[in-house]
Parts: structure tokens; sequence; C-alpha cells
């Protein structure tokens, strides 16, 4: 007999499911090169954004310098390819251990502070870490950009086209999302519920609330450090001009308008926003504007994101049926 | 003298603060918005110089008001997470708007009496830098007052003790948020006209301007106006040597790590007092 | 031994002493009360007992171990659970999550188990489950195990946590307030509830108001006022103790 908990991961399973079969199918029926290299991009935020919304939606702690984790991912993948020769899969590996690292001596002090100490925190570092890149030319190239980054191959199978690359960024997102849903109802995951709400009340209940808020600061800057790495060997050309503030502000919008506190949000979030652009092509300069005018709308309209804009009308449905 | 903007700035921040509880990561692109549209005013309008001072302002702070009016006023429950999203908002809107009106470039103003150097023992000084550092001292000194003696500046004051407090008495809280983001576009404003003829200002100076009087806020003690002041001239000061012992290039990332630092030892800042929560 | 020692603990905040010299021990399978005055310390003591405060001076022992230096979740471990006056409910998760966190300090599967859906976090997630049902109706609030918590009633919500407390079946279980605004028929469930659980072996230390509460119930009673001790015994004693007649003038006191 199943408890309605098992249930709900069930069908969180099946959502993954469908989901999936979604993005396998997509490249069948739209072969345009376009749309596809805007979903490699959809897929690389989706596993940001994702690990954003760990954080900052179920355990309810700020980040506003996710953009240097994700750097970081994206110039170690850069760098060891590049000036030293790394073969990509190892680049890959060293991008995670250095970023896990640099969040958790971050993370450590930060996460004691609170609400805007942590935002700011966060934020102070994020700049840190993009001034390094501009300033360590030896290793970066800065401003001028880091070239002919070699792509990333299986054995012999090189991803060098957006149709291959489609299917590997892919396959990372959907195992990010299906990591990310088991956390959510788990023990930990409810440690970081909890803390999220009631930090003194966690803690009375056995909730290490420092450890597990650096684990899941870590955790988050792993899945960036991953998405890094791939928009590297995808895009092969890295300037620190793309892992700023603004984009740490991105992470944010995206996360915020799918649903913070819903790792679907965190998807949603991602794929609209990454796709959204490119309609606003032919109003380039707008874009900025716009992203403003969503982030206040959500915040004003709908505080729980797109997604849980859905979840009350869903409930709404079924209190009316209940009544009748 | 760098140091009075960041004063000037976080002055502004403290304000809002004190009313809201919440960061107000638009401070910066008030000061953008300052500059540019004193600007606007004396290239495009061809106004004179002191009036494009006075108007700019006037300008900057209705548009505050406004905003404040059609998004914040409305939010009832105010979260503080929420709030701080909405001005992040606010800042990317105002950015993308002065982007779409202005374009990329950089602009400047004429210094406000002659850009000569004025010698001064063995220094040499802008005369820029003497308005600068004085409008500083006059928008301390006319803040203290009135937070002290005027009626709306000491409810102002209440509110930031205890806002439920403040409105069983009979004060308008709601009135002193749109005040308080008044009196902070206000002063951001200010910033970004004087130091426009020192250096210049494009649409994306807001950010990181704003970023800086965030580092001098938290420098002097979240909540506390004095700590602003205090806070913007020690941040001047460590910046500038900074920038003369190490290479000039880090010089942000100094700043920042300063600002770091204190979170991390005393995030209360030089002249703050914590708070705890009642279990 | 007793169960919790306190031994001259004393506390400040700023100029103020919360708590005072305080000395007063539980022992096993006792139902203890303390009362006092408004602001007499009793929640302060509380605070000092699970480690939510640091302690200025003296020292508080539970079972033998010293716990002025551990934090909250540390105490948590050794079998020590409470309540709050406050109530510290998690109003983002459902009834039984919100119960099944309590089992915490009794459960092992760390994040890679989450991640990966090893075995072991699988049968431990049916386990926490089971176990914070059984507690749901011990309290009689199983029937709501599926409901968000944030709609529940405070009443009901009390009870949740009360079950939260007990689920992890700690020693010493300390019940800050528990029936501060209950009507007459929550605070009959809960006093017959106390008495089963004490029943069951635990040994229960309560603040409270509720007067005749407290003295239907409790055992020993220990009275505070301005953090400091006034008086300890047996119910009858204490209520016709001169110095806590005292202690409560200008305050309306109520024995049934």
């Amino acid at each position: 007999m199943e408890n309605f908990l098992e249930k709900r991961r069930k069908r969180q399973y099946q959502y993954l499911l469908f989901f999936a079969l979604a993005i396998f199918l997509f490249p069948v029926f739209v072969r345009s090169k376009y749309l596809l290299n805007v979903m490699v991009f959809s897929g690389i935020h989706t596993i940001v954004v994702v690990g954003f919304c760990l954080l900052m939606g179920y355990a309810g702690q700020v980040s506003l310098g996710h953009a240097a984790f994700f750097g970081l991912g994206a110039y170690t993948s850069g760098v060891l390819t590049v000036k030293f020769g790394f073969n990509p899969w190892m680049a890959f590996g060293a991008g995670i251990i250095l970023t896990a690292c640099v969040a958790y001596i971050i993370g450590v002090p930060s996460l004691k502070l609170k609400g805007h100490y942590l935002a700011m925190a966060t934020l102070g570092f994020g700049i840190i870490i993009q001034i390094i890149f501009v300033q360590w030319r030896s290793l970066t190239e800065g401003p001028s950009g880091l070239v002919d980054i070699p792509g990333i191959s299986i054995g012999g199978f090189k991803f060098n086209t957006d149709f291959k690359y489609y299917y590997f960024v892919w396959i990372f997102a959907a195992v990010a999302v299906f990591f990310s849903l088991n956390i959510v109802q788990s023990r930990v995951g409810r440690a970081l519920r909890a803390l999220n709400k009631k930090e003194i009340g966690a803690e009375a209940m056995g909730v290490d609330t420092a450890k597990y808020k650096v684990q899941v600061f870590v955790l988050s800057a792993i899945y960036a450090s991953v998405a890094g790495s791939l928009y590297t060997h995808y895009i092969t050309f890295l300037s620190p001009e793309g892992f700023t503030f603004p984009f740490s502000v991105l992470i944010l919008v995206m996360a915020v308008f799918g649903g913070l506190a819903n790792i679907w949000g965190g998807a949603v979030g991602a794929i609209s926003l990454t796709i959204l652009p490119e309609f606003l092509r032919a109003y380039k300069n707008y874009d900025i504007i716009i992203y403003g005018v969503i982030l206040i709308a959500v915040m004003m309209f709908m505080p729980n994101g797109i997604l849980g804009l859905v979840e009350s009308a869903i409930d709404r449905i079924k209190a009316k049926r209940r009544a009748a | 003298m760098i140091g009075s903007i960041y004063a000037i700035i976080s002055i502004g921040f403290n304000i809002v603060y004190n009313a809201t509880d919440a960061i107000n990561f638009a401070q910066g692109e008030f000061v953008m918005l300052g500059g540019m549209v004193a600007i606007a005013l004396f290239n495009g309008v061809k106004l004179p110089l002191w009036a494009s001072f006075f108007l700019s302002v006037a300008i900057v702070t209705l548009v505050a008001a406004a905003l404040e009016r059609m998004t914040i006023h409305y939010q009832r429950e105010r979260q503080v997470v929420n709030l701080i999203i909405l001005t992040i908002g606010w800042s990317i809107f105002l950015k993308g708007s002065a982007m779409l009106s202005w374009g990329k470039d950089s602009f400047d103003l004429p210094s406000f009496s002659g850009s000569d150097p004025i010698q001064f023992w063995k220094a040499t000084l802008l005369p820029q830098a003497l308005w600068i550092i004085g409008i500083g001292l006059l928008i301390s000194v006319g803040l203290h007052l009135f937070f002290k003696y005027s009626l709306i500046g000491r409810a102002m004051k209440a509110c930031s003790f205890d806002r439920i407090s403040a409105r069983l008495v009979g004060i308008d809280d709601d009135w002193m948020v749109l005040i308080s983001f008044g009196l902070a576009a206000t002063t951001g404003s200010i910033a970004g006209i004087i130091i426009t003829p020192v250096t210049l200002m494009a649409y994306d100076n807001g950010g990181m301007i704003g970023l800086k009087g965030f580092c001098a806020t938290f420098l002097g003690g979240l909540g506390n106006l004095y700590g602003s002041i205090v806070g913007g001239i020690l941040l001047g000061i460590l910046e500038s040597l900074g920038a003369g012992l190490i290479s000039s290039g880090y010089k942000d990332a100094i700043a920042f790590a300063i600002f770091l630092l204190i979170l991390f030892f005393k995030p209360s800042g030089l002249l703050g007092h914590e708070t705890k929560e009642r279990v | 031994m007793d169960l919790i020692e306190v031994r001259n603990v004393s506390k400040s905040f700023g100029g103020l002493r919360a708590v005072s010299d305080l000395t007063f021990n539980l022992g096993r399978g006792k139902i203890k009360g303390i009362i006092g005055p408004n602001g007499a310390g009793k929640t302060t003591i509380f605070n000092l007992i699970s480690g939510i405060l640091t302690i200025d001076s003296g020292e508080i022992f539970f079972k033998g171990t010293v716990l002025n230096r551990l934090k909250p979740y540390q105490i948590a471990y050794l079998g020590l659970s409470r309540t709050f006056q406050n109530l510290q409910i998690f109003d983002n998760m459902t009834v039984i999550e919100n119960v099944m966190v309590g089992l915490h300090p009794r459960t092992h599967s760390e994040i890679l188990h989450a991640i990966f859906r090893l075995g072991r976090s699988r049968n431990e997630e049916r386990y926490i489950f089971e176990k914070a049902y059984e507690a749901l109706q011990s309290v009689n609030m199983e029937s709501r195990a599926a409901e968000m918590v944030s709609g529940l009633p405070f009443g009901d919500q009390k009870l949740v946590e009360v079950a939260r407390a007990l689920v992890a079946d700690p020693e010493v279980i300390m019940l800050d307030e528990p029936v501060s605004g209950l009507n007459t028929q929550e605070i009959e469930r809960l006093d017959d509830l106390i008495r089963k659980i004490n029943a069951q072996g635990k040994t229960i230390l309560l603040v409270e108001h509720n007067m005749r509460f407290v003295m239907n119930i409790c055992e020993e009673v220990l009275v505070v006022n301005y953090g400091k001790m006034i008086a300890e015994g047996d119910p009858s004693q204490i209520v016709s103790n001169r110095d806590v007649i005292n202690a409560y003038l200008g305050e309306e006191l109520r024995i049934a």
C-alpha cells in the first residue's frame, strides 16, 4: 500500500518521463538549427536555475552571485583544455571540484548571515570572482576572450553539432531535475524546507542548520559549474562579460518567473526566459526593460511564479468540485 | 572626495532601509538618472546648469515616487525578499529606459565652477571636489536637522524603530515609505549630478556605484545614518589606498573583499547594532 | 541521577538579569511545571536548556552530560525534545511532513543517499512516514496528515507540534505553554495526552500560565519570579505558599 507521499513521488517521476519524452522528440519534429541552438541554451540554463531553486526556493538562502559559479565551471573547463591540454572530461571534473571548494569556503562564513547580509555577501563575492576573470589575463585572456576551446566527446563520438549537443545537454538537465526531485522529497529535503521557514524550530528538532545550508549552497554551485562547463564546450569561446551580476540577476528572474519553490518552476522559468528574448529580437534594445517589467510584475501579481499561479488555479478548481 | 559620494548614496539606502527593512537595489540607478537627466536638460534643452541641477533632482524624485506608488504601495504584505526583487526589477527597468533614451555613450557636465585645479598646500584639488564634499556636508547636516527637528523627520525615525507602534500612534507608514524613497532618490540624484563633471555618466554606471554605496552602508552599519557618513568616507579612503598600493584593476575587488570581511566579522558595521529574534 | 539538573544557572541580556542563580532537578518519570508571573524568565529557562540561548554561568546536565556548549540540534540528538510557545511549525509542508522532521535525529540518509535513491533511503522514508503517522494517531490528528499545516486551526497546529516532539521517542519532552490559546475541550485532550505519554515512561517539563491545568497535572511545581526561584514543591504546597501568593499579587490567581 502506497502512502500519499510515495504517490506524490511517483507522480513527479511521471512528469519527468513526459518531460523527457517531449524533450527527446523535439528535434525529431523541429529541425531548425536556430531553434536547437536556443534549446541548448535553455537546457544549460535549466541546470543552473534548478540548482538555484533548491538553494533559494526550498532552503530559502539568497544568492546574488551565482553567475560566479557558472563562470568558474566555464573557465576551468576552458582554461584547462586550451592552456594545459587537459582532456575535456578531466577539466569538467576539475571545474566541479574547484567550484565546490570555492563554494564551501565562501559558504561557511556567508551562510551564518541572514537575509540582506547573505544577499550582499554573495553579491560581493560574485563581483570579486568576475573581476578576477577580467584581471587574470595570463590565465583567462581577460576581455579579449578565450578562444579555440575544443569540443567535448565520448570515445570518438564528437558532440560537435547542435543536434548532438542538444541531447548531450538535456541528458544532464534531466538528471539534474531527477536528482533535485529526489532531494526535495527526502530527509534532507525536509530538513532544508524546515530551516527555510523556522530555523530555530528546525535546530530544536535536530537539524544541523549550518551544515545543511552549506551543503545545499555547494550543491547548487556544482549545478552551476556543470552548466558552465557545458556552455564552454558548446560555444568554444569565453569572455568575462557573460558572468557578471546581470547574469546572476537573470538566474534569479528565471527562477522567480517559473516559481521559486518548485523544481519544475525552475525548468519552466529557464526555458521560457531563454526563448523569450528570441521573440523579442526585433526589439533588441527593449529586452532589459522587459526583464525589469517582468520581475516587477511577477513580484506584484504572482509571487509564486507561473507554476504558483497554475497550482492555485488547480486548488481553486478542486475546492469548487468538493463544494459542489 | 569619492567618499562623500558613497556617503550620500549610502544615506539614501539607509533611509529606505529604515522605513521598509528592504534594500533598495535601484539606488544606483537613481544616481545614474540624476546625472543623465541633468545632462539631457543642460545639453539637450540648453537649460542653465543650476536649473538643470534642481529640475533633474525634482524629476528623479518624482520618478521614484511614481515607482513606489505603482508597485510597492500595493504590496500589503511587503515580504522583504519580494521587495528586494522588486527594487532589482526597478533598477533593470530604469537602466533599460536610460539606454533606450540616451544610448550607450558617456556624457559629461561642466564643472560647477571651472576646471582649473586649486593648489591646496602640497596637493592639487579639483574645484568640483570641493563642491562634492561641500554638498555632501550640506546633505548630512540637513538631514540630521530634518530627522531631529521636523515632524516628518521624527515620524520617520519612529517608524524605523518600530513600525507597528508608530502606526498605532497615528503615523501613516505608507506615506513614510513614499517619502523615504523620495528622499533616497533626491540624495541619489544629487550625488549623480555632482559627480558627473568628474567621472562622466553613462547608462550603466548605476550598477557599480550603487554596489559601492551598499558597501559603504554595511561598513558603517545598516540602518545608521551617521554610519553612512563614516562608511562612505572610509570606503573612499581605502579604495584610493588600495588603488595606489595594488594595481588599479583590482581596486574594485579590494573594495568588495573588505566588504566581505566586514560582513563576516562585524555585520552590524562600525556603528550599527545587532538585533536578535525572540522565540 | 536525575534526568535534568540545573545548577546555579544565570543569564543576562545586557543589563537585564533574566535568570538568576537557578537550581532545580527533574527526576525521571516526573511531570514538573514551571510557573511565574509574566516576564519571570520561564521561557528563557527553556531556551537555555534546549541550547537556543547560551548560559552565562552555571551548568545544565542532561543524563550527566553537560549541555552548556552544545548547539540545539546536538541536544535534540541526546533525547530532549520541545515545543514552542509561538509555534515553530513549518508552514510550507504538510502535517505529516512536519512530524517527519521530528525524526531527523534518529535517521541517517544524507544528500548522496537521497539523490541516488539508494535502498537505505527508500526504506528509511517508509519508516519515517509510518512512525510519523503513529505519532499523529496518538494526538488524534492522523486524518489530517496530508493537509498543509498552515490550513489548520491554532489548537490543531499545537497538537502537530506535540506529535513532532514525540515522534523521536525522547526521554524528556519540554512543553512551552501547551494550552495557551486552547479551548476547554482541547485542554482536556492535552491533559489526557500528557498522562498517557507519562505512563509510557516519558518525563515532562512544562511552562504554563494556566494555573488549573498546572495544578491538575504536575507532580512538582517550580515557581520563579524575576529569574529567581521562589518556591518548589507539590501543588498543594505551592498553592498555600506565602511568597507565591505575594508574587502574583495584582494578577488574578484562580485555582479550582
